[in-house]
Formats: structure tokens, C-alpha cells, sequence
């Protein structure tokens, strides 16, 4: 029989958080050198999914390379295929029509909320209560049954096209999402008065792992992250693209620093997210889905263009370097999970193990995001 | 309490119907555009549509379709012998289906596939259109 | 009862079997209470509503292979999940479900129910530092100062109604709250303690039941998304199934106690209707007790661990303290 380990009081062990465990969302491992329960050093370690998929924009065409964005982040695609289909539209001047331009921000919106809905079900899930769970996923049922209707997918959306979508939005997907909304808008009652305003979640996550604004700063962070520590960014408004100037929504900005102001944020995101939606169903105007004149084979040319967008998981930003070659010289995706992801590592030091991976559910990571 | 907010609600959710489809004893219909597997759209005749004009397989990201004609005698357009879709890559992206000319693919509503060899999804579409014809 | 030799040993397989069969198919009761919370059937398809599925699972878990992670200490490996279990079902021998279904009256009955359950929180220990696994050695030690932690509360809050009663013996508890439900020891208007504080040491006792059979919000040694399983990682087949049985187990034990000590037994809560016999009652009162558990276990989210102790130690204890004092003062006064 082996001696039993003795622990000297300074003496620190090793524990793998690995790459398999129900509470990282996706394959990462962390690897934390703990002193009892208080962590001592967390150091994260990626690279267990990654698919090449810059490796992929070198060699694909442009028409090819639709497909990957939506398989980066699976949760929010949308919003990262409308980065992709704004740059290329941008570098090659191609025109979209204005009911497309609506068209897309108003998926881009209901996949927010859907990938809002999937990370509150999944943290509170974390922290140990599982019927929120099943109360959001269902909700996200709706989402997904109505932007089925449409496009015809489920989880990853090849739905943008250059110049526009690939079909057209029909009465019954806008009846369904004017009836969705106020469904909704109980929903987060609901939620609210179950967790929100519960006591034991709120013990659970107020003053947990404050981020003060510089440490964001110095780590690139955004979305929820930044915005619960006080800095106002959000790409919408600050670097305004496509047809957002157009709508009149607030952007929820939260002092406070710790796990409870980013719950806050993404809930009040959600929001925010349902009157978009509300104001762009009432002035969707009726017109063409694809531009007439449509070049064959899609050149770019020669430059350096950068596109950023918001996405559920913060400022997304894709980089096209282009030689007028109908292949990217390069194309670089900014992951905002991997800026978000490093403050792990800072902030989680002195902390217990519980209140760690609480940390970890609320900055929202989807790993094959950071691996790309 | 709070607390008591909260167990309230739960105790309002356990009487509400349940939202689930017991799957194999009940199943739901896909809507219209649902994105299976493609599928060869045949004319009148019962033949294919498809011209073989390989545009599919250019625009194909990943490399799943593999297809080959041959020109009768005295006919202007190539006939299709063969339309092989490895289904093991397929993305659904669309992008055979959007660049064809000839309205000769179409989505089809598969969803119900499963097996256990590889083989079993490397799809002969000329055959299956075969199939659907007898 | 008379005391021969027969009859004794019946009625002691008779509890042991209602306390296997209840920690069997409150399995059941709990997956089909959770499912319709979440809004979706829970079994339903091996017998009519999923009765079948506990005996199934346990043929399922019985010929699994038990597997013994190398290194790790033989003896108390298998001893740990047999001392989960022992306790629970041996404590059922001296719980009265009626004025005359006992198996063994003792008047020392609560004694022996909390020295029994002293004894589960060994099987803690046992479990998680014999794994030779550092998830279940963190989650067992958690384990370990809850459970002490919450034991002292309820303790207080059992000697206040021994007071009340003059008795530690059970069927003299709840014969002394017969009467109406204003006699119960929840409501003491007409009772004998004349405390208006005992509501709060009903509360007391209910969340220490709750802590101390490692149920949501306070399962911190089951942790399920974060150490993964806790102190039971490393357990297999019937080693699984046995800390299984042996947690709802415990919490019939709990509520039994419950009900016994403050909602008053088996009587029936208007005079006229003590003609449904008292089995009924007791019953009645303790399923909706278990239902409880089993509601408040899927709503709330987990506590922390220092919120856990806190709350122990902090709150609970000084609070029953109090109500220990009070009731002492008052019954001397009136």
C-alpha cells in the first residue's frame, strides 16, 4: 500500500481541470495549482479543437469559406458570418439591397438572444440549479424553429451570401416572431424572479472575481466582460455598421465589476436584442433580397481591409488581405473569446475552486472559438 | 423570500403541460426548406436534369461531389452516368444547389440517418433517383 | 407487541423492507417530480409510468463490473457504501408509523436515531480518502464539515421538544401532541409549550435535514459540475447504488423525524377525522415532506461552501440556542 500523501501547510498540489469535465464549455484545460480549495496559479491551456480554419481561408474560395464562419462559434453564428459577408462586400463595393440589410439584422439579433439563452441556462446550471435549464432551452426552441423556417438550418447557418441572403423571409416567420416577442419578455419575467432575484445566486456571484477596467483594457476584452466593468463599448454604436444607426436601442453598461453586473449585462443585452428586432419587422421594406447585378467570381482588390461586428460573444473582427487573387492572400479572425479567456488566468488567483469556475460561466466561453 | 418566489414558480411549472416529441412513437415534420442531403431533380421524362456541367463541383467547399456524363450519339447535351455525394463531408452550405443552372438539385428532408459503416453515406444519386422512379 | 421471537424479527424485516422499497422508488419519484418541474415526461417507457425502471437499474447496476482504482485502500473502499446504507435502514427499527406499528419501541428512541446517524458521516471519510482521487478527497472533506457543521442545530432543536415532551421516547412525542392540529409542536397555541417561536424551529430543523443528507442547495459533496461526482467518483456498480439507496434513505429518516417531532405523527390534524386509521397520516405528512425535498432540490442553485458554514454556525445555531432558552424559561413559568 503507498504512504499517504502529506500536505505541508505551504505545499500546493496539482489539479487538472482537463480537457473532459461538465463545467468547461467545450474542451479546455486548466491547469490550477491549489492550496487546500484556494487556487494558488491557473494556467489555461488551448489548442485541443483547433480545426485551421484561417489555414482553410487561404486555399478556399470566397463562395467556399461562407460555410466556416458558422462553424467557429456554433452558438452566435450569424453575427460572425455578417462580419465575414460585410468585409468581402466592402473590399469588392458589391451593393446590398436595403430589405436585406434588415433581413440580416434581424437574424443576427435572434441568434443573439438564442446564444444569450443557451449561456444562461448553461451557467446557472453550473452553479447547480438545473430548471432554468430547460426552461431557456425551451424558449430557444422557438428561436430555432423560426429561423428554421427560413433558412432551413438549425445551428449553423450558411444563410448570407454576398450581396445578401439566400432566400427571402415569408409572412409566417414575421407572424411568428411578432408573436415570439412578448413571449419572450415574460420569459425573462420568469427568470428574473427565479434566479435573478434569488438569494442564493445572488451570495453566489456578488463581489466574485472583480475585473477592474484597466485589467480589461490591458487584455482586449469586450461584450459583457468590459461593459460590467464600466467601459461603454459596443461595435453597434461605436463603429456603426450595416442598418444599426437605424434603430433606437440602449447599450446596458454595469459598475460594478463582479460575476453579477456580467450576468446583468447579458440579461439586459437580451433585452435590448427583442427591440431591434420589434423596430426592424416594422420597417422592413419590401424590395429585392440579392442585388441584380452580381459579379460571377468575387476578386477583391489588392488592399488590407479590417471589419469588426458585434457578436454575443464580443467584438469580432475579421482581417482580409487581399492580392486580387480569387483566394485571400490572408484572412485573420479575431476571436473575442481568446482576449476574454486570458483574464481567467489573472483574476482567478486566491479564489476558491467553486467561485472559479462560477468566474468561468460568467465570461461566456465557447471553446472552439479560441482554437478557431 | 425570495425563495419562496422561486419555488412558487417551479410549483406553477409542474402543472404545465410537457413540451416534449416522445421521439421514435412521435415524430415531427420538417418545414418546406429544410436542408437534408441533395437530391436530382428529374424532368417530365423521368430523367435527371442535370447537364453536366460540373459547375457543383467547383463550387462544392469540401469536396463531396464527384459526378460524370457521357455524350450520345447525335444529342447536343451530355447525359449523366454517374453522381457520387460523399455525404461524410457535406456541410449543407447550399452552394451546389444555388449554382446550378439547370434546377437540377434540390434539398431533400432526410434526417433520419444513421448507421454504422462509412459506406452507407457515400450517396449514388442517380440511383436513388432511379429508385424513386420505379 | 409480544415478545416472541417471531414476531420481533417480522416486524424488523417489515421496516427494513419499507425502508428498501421507499429508498428504492423515491428514485422513481424524484425523476418524475424533476421531469415535470422541467416540463418533459421522465421515464415512462419501461412499465406504466416508469415503475419499472428502479428494478431494472439496480439489475443494470448490479452486473456492472465493480472496479477498485489501484492503490486505493481495499478494506475501506468496500466499506464505505455498506456504512452509508447500514445506518438508514437499521434506524427504521424504532420509528413508530402508528399507535401500535412499531417494530421495537425503545425509550431511548431518538438516541438511537442520531447515533446511527453519526455513523453516516464516517462513510464520508471513508469514501473519499480512499479513493486515492483528488476531486473526491476535496469534495469528502467538504462533506465532512457540513455534516458536523449541521448535526448541532438539530440536536438543539430535538432537545427542545424532548423538553416540551419530558420524554426521549417517540410514541410518547406524538402522544402528547394528539388532540387537533393546533396541538401539534409546530403550532404550540394548545400545545405544551406555549413558544411562538416553534415554527422557526421547525424551519431549523427541516434545512438541517436538508444539509445533512447532502441535498441541494447544499450538495456540495455531490458537486456534479464541478468535481465532477464528489466523494463517489471512483465508485462503480453496487458501490454507486448503494450511496444511492443509502441518501434517500436518509432522507425518509430525516422526514420521519420531522414528522414526528413536530407535525405530530400520526394524528390526524381535526378530531373527526381520526377514523382514517393513523398509518395514513404518517404517511400522508411524510410524502409531502419527501415532495419537498424534491422541489427545493430543483430550483435553487448550490450554496458556497462558506455560505454553507456561515449559515451553520452563524445563524442556525445561536437562532436555536435561543428558542432552547425561551421554551426552557416558558415552561418553567407556566
Amino acid at each position: 500500500m503507498n504512504s499517504p500523501i502529506e500536505l505541508q501547510p505551504d505545499e500546493t498540489f496539482i489539479l487538472n481541470v482537463g480537457p473532459q469535465h461538465p463545467a468547461t464549455h467545450g474542451v479546455l484545460r486548466v491547469k490550477m495549482e491549489m492550496n487546500g480549495e484556494y487556487i494558488v496559479n491557473a494556467e489555461t491551456v488551448i489548442g485541443y479543437i483547433h480545426r485551421m480554419h484561417e489555414k482553410m481561408g487561404e486555399v478556399k474560395t470566397y463562395p467556399q469559406f461562407l460555410m466556416n464562419l458558422s462553424r467557429m462559434d456554433y452558438l452566435g453564428a450569424l453575427g460572425y458570418s455578417h462580419g465575414h459577408v460585410l468585409l468581402v462586400e466592402k473590399a469588392s463595393g458589391i451593393e446590398v439591397p436595403e430589405r436585406a440589410e434588415y433581413i440580416r439584422a434581424i437574424m443576427v439579433e435572434l441568434n443573439r438572444v438564442s446564444s444569450h439563452l443557451f449561456w444562461f441556462g448553461a451557467f446557472v446550471m453550473d452553479l447547480g440549479g438545473f430548471s432554468p435549464l430547460m426552461y431557456a432551452l425551451q424558449d430557444r426552441e422557438h428561436i430555432l424553429d423560426m429561423l428554421e423556417g427560413v433558412t432551413g438550418s438549425r445551428l449553423t447557418y450558411c444563410y448570407f451570401r454576398f450581396g445578401g441572403v439566400y432566400n427571402d423571409v415569408d409572412d409566417e416567420f414575421i407572424s411568428a416572431a411578432r408573436r415570439f416577442i412578448p413571449r419572450m419578455r415574460k420569459s425573462l419575467k420568469k427568470y428574473h424572479k427565479l434566479v435573478t432575484g434569488n438569494i442564493i445566486f445572488r451570495k453566489r456571484l456578488e463581489g466574485i472575481a472583480p475585473l477592474t477596467p484597466e485589467m480589461c483594457r490591458k487584455y482586449g476584452a469586450s461584450s459583457a466582460v468590459a461593459r460590467g466593468s464600466g467601459i461603454n463599448f459596443d461595435v453597434r454604436k461605436n463603429e456603426p455598421y450595416s442598418v444599426y444607426p437605424e434603430f433606437d436601442f440602449d447599450v446596458p453598461v454595469f459598475h460594478e465589476c463582479d460575476s453579477l453586473a456580467r450576468y446583468n449585462v447579458r440579461m439586459e443585452e437580451m433585452e435590448q436584442s427583442l427591440r431591434i428586432i420589434e423596430q426592424g419587422l416594422d420597417k422592413l421594406p419590401d424590395g429585392p433580397f440579392m442585388p441584380e447585378k452580381k459579379p460571377k467570381l468575387i476578386k477583391p482588390p489588392a488592399g488590407d481591409y479590417y471589419q469588426a461586428v458585434e457578436t454575443a460573444r464580443g467584438s469580432f473582427g475579421i482581417r482580409l488581405v487581399s492580392e486580387g487573387d480569387k483566394t485571400p492572400y490572408r484572412l485573420k479572425l479575431r476571436s473575442p473569446t481568446y482576449s476574454n479567456m486570458h483574464l481567467f488566468d489573472e483574476a482567478c488567483r486566491g479564489m476558491m475552486i467553486m467561485d472559479a469556475l462560477a468566474f468561468m460561466g460568467s465570461l461566456d466561453l465557447v471553446i472552439p472559438e479560441i482554437d478557431r | 423570500m425570495s425563495l419562496f418566489v422561486g419555488m412558487g414558480i417551479t410549483f406553477k411549472e409542474f402543472f404545465k403541460p410537457t413540451v416534449t416529441v416522445s421521439y421514435p412513437y412521435e415524430t415531427l415534420t420538417m418545414c418546406d426548406r429544410y436542408r437534408g442531403h441533395v437530391e436530382l431533380i428529374e424532368s417530365e421524362e423521368g430523367k435527371a436534369n442535370c447537364v453536366v456541367c460540373g459547375l457543383c463541383q467547383r463550387a462544392c467547399p469540401s469536396n463531396c461531389i464527384s459526378l460524370d456524363g457521357e455524350k450520345p450519339e447525335g444529342e447536343k447535351k451530355k447525359v449523366l452516368t454517374k453522381y457520387i455525394l460523399d455525404f461524410t463531408r457535406c456541410s449543407l452550405c447550399g452552394s451546389c444547389v444555388e449554382s446550378c443552372n439547370f434546377n437540377a438539385l434540390e434539398f431533400s428532408k432526410e434526417y433520419n440517418l444513421a448507421s454504422t459503416r462509412k459506406e452507407d453515406f457515400i450517396f449514388d444519386l442517380l440511383k436513388r433517383l432511379e429508385d424513386r422512379n420505379k | 407487541m409480544s415478545l416472541t421471537l417471531l414476531n420481533v424479527i417480522i416486524a424488523v424485516v417489515i421496516a427494513i423492507g419499507f425502508a428498501a422499497l421507499n429508498a428504492a422508488y423515491l428514485v422513481w419519484a424524484e425523476r418524475r417530480g424533476a421531469a415535470r418541474i422541467q416540463r418533459r415526461p421522465g421515464p415512462n417507457i419501461n412499465g406504466p409510468w416508469g415503475l419499472l425502471q428502479p428494478p431494472l437499474d439496480g439489475i443494470k447496476l448490479m452486473a456492472k463490473q465493480l472496479t477498485i482504482p489501484g492503490g486505493a485502500d481495499k478494506v475501506l473502499f468496500i466499506a464505505a457504501p455498506v456504512l452509508a446504507m447500514f445506518p438508514a435502514i437499521m434506524s427504521f427499527v424504532t420509528i413508530p408509523f402508528s399507535d401500535t406499528i412499531v417494530a421495537k419501541n425503545m425509550n431511548v428512541g431518538i438516541l438511537m436515531i442520531f447515533a446511527f446517524a453519526s455513523m453516516g458521516g464516517m462513510s464520508l471519510v471513508f469514501a473519499g480518502w480512499s479513493s486515492r482521487n483528488k476531486y473526491a478527497m476535496m469534495s469528502s472533506v467538504r462533506a465532512v464539515s457540513q455534516a458536523v457543521a449541521y448535526e448541532i442545530p438539530m440536536l438543539i432543536t430535538t432537545i427542545t421538544v424532548v423538553m416540551i415532551a419530558g420524554s426521549m421516547d417517540l410514541m410518547e412525542i406524538v402522544h402528547q401532541q394528539s388532540g387537533s392540529i393546533l396541538h401539534w409542536n409546530i403550532f404550540p397555541l394548545l400545545g405544551n409549550s406555549h413558544n411562538i417561536l416553534m415554527p422557526m424551529s421547525f424551519l431549523i430543523f427541516f434545512t438541517c435535514t436538508l444539509a445533512e443528507t447532502n441535498r441541494a442547495p447544499f450538495d456540495l459533496g455531490e458537486a456534479e459540475s464541478e468535481l465532477v461526482a464528489g466523494f463517489h467518483t471512483e465508485y462503480g456498480s453496487m458501490g454507486f447504488g448503494l450511496f444511492f439507496m443509502g441518501e434517500y434513505a436518509n432522507i425518509v429518516i430525516g422526514s420521519c423525524m420531522t414528522t414526528i417531532l413536530f407535525l405530530g405523527g400520526w394524528n390526524a390534524p381535526l378530531p373527526f377525522l381520526s377514523f382514517i386509521p393513523g398509518v395514513f397520516w404518517f404517511l400522508l405528512k411524510l410524502y409531502i415532506l419527501i415532495a419537498t425535498f424534491i422541489w427545493i432540490r430543483w430550483t435553487f442553485p448550490r450554496t458556497t461552501i462558506y455560505g454553507l458554514l456561515n449559515l451553520s454556525w452563524k445563524i442556525l445555531i445561536p437562532l436555536s440556542l435561543f428558542n432552547l432558552l425561551l421554551t426552557a424559561g416558558l415552561i418553567k413559568v407556566f
